[in-house]
């Protein structure tokens, strides 16, 4: 009887990991919550990254690399911009790595999307190679 | 079944089971990377003609 459970686990957990090879579940509300909200934040990003006052950072965020581009009085608002973007890129990478039952793969999630941002960052943005910045 | 097939059978089982379970928890970079685009080209509207209005008629047409 023993023996036979264990051969139905093992049937289990041969279709796990064949279900876990295609794609990534993306699709959670959380998920599409967050991508909402940056969809929406993305339109104030645009002109700060054309400017080069903020850049793609090689850990998934976005950061001020120039404050000298921005004027004085826009300074508070363009922190809190950044850091309501990088909360939310934060609890992207987290929500996909828990809808996919692997909340470890965390770290790998934001590695991967440091390297797509940007890979596609449009001509004339900031990125961060190595440890410095880039113009694309 | 003797005890001892029946051991080996179950180390056998152990074995692959545990084999599996290596490949499920290897972060799949392949399908990620296709997530992440997906985002990105939603967070960025970078879709080709996603917003553009659907094309008029060919103005040439005959009545």
């Amino acid at each position: 009887m023993k023996f036979i459970s264990f051969i139905g686990a093992f049937l289990l957990a041969l279709s796990l990991s064949a279900s876990a090879q295609g794609n990534l579940e993306i699709d959670s509300p959380a998920i599409g919550a967050l991508q909402r909200s940056m969809q929406q934040r993305h339109t104030q990003l645009a002109p700060l990254y054309t400017s080069g006052a903020v850049g793609l950072a090689a850990d998934g965020t976005v950061a001020l690399r120039d404050a000298s581009l921005v004027p004085l009085p826009q300074r508070g608002p363009v922190a809190a911009l950044i850091a309501a973007e990088n909360a939310d890129r934060g609890a992207l990478y987290r929500e996909i790595a828990r809808a996919n039952g692997h909340p470890e793969w965390e770290a790998d999630v934001r590695k991967t999307f440091a390297q797509r941002w940007a890979d596609r960052a449009q001509a004339g943005w900031w990125v961060q190679k190595d440890g410095s910045w880039v113009k694309k | 079944m003797s005890p001892s097939l029946r051991n080996v059978l179950l180390a056998g089982l152990v074995l692959a089971a545990s084999a599996c379970v290596t490949i499920n928890i290897y972060f799949p970079a392949a399908a990620a990377e296709k997530a992440a685009d997906r985002i990105i080209e939603e967070v960025w509207q970078l879709r080709e003609g996603a917003n553009a209005p659907a094309q008029p008629a060919a103005e040439g047409s005959k009545p």
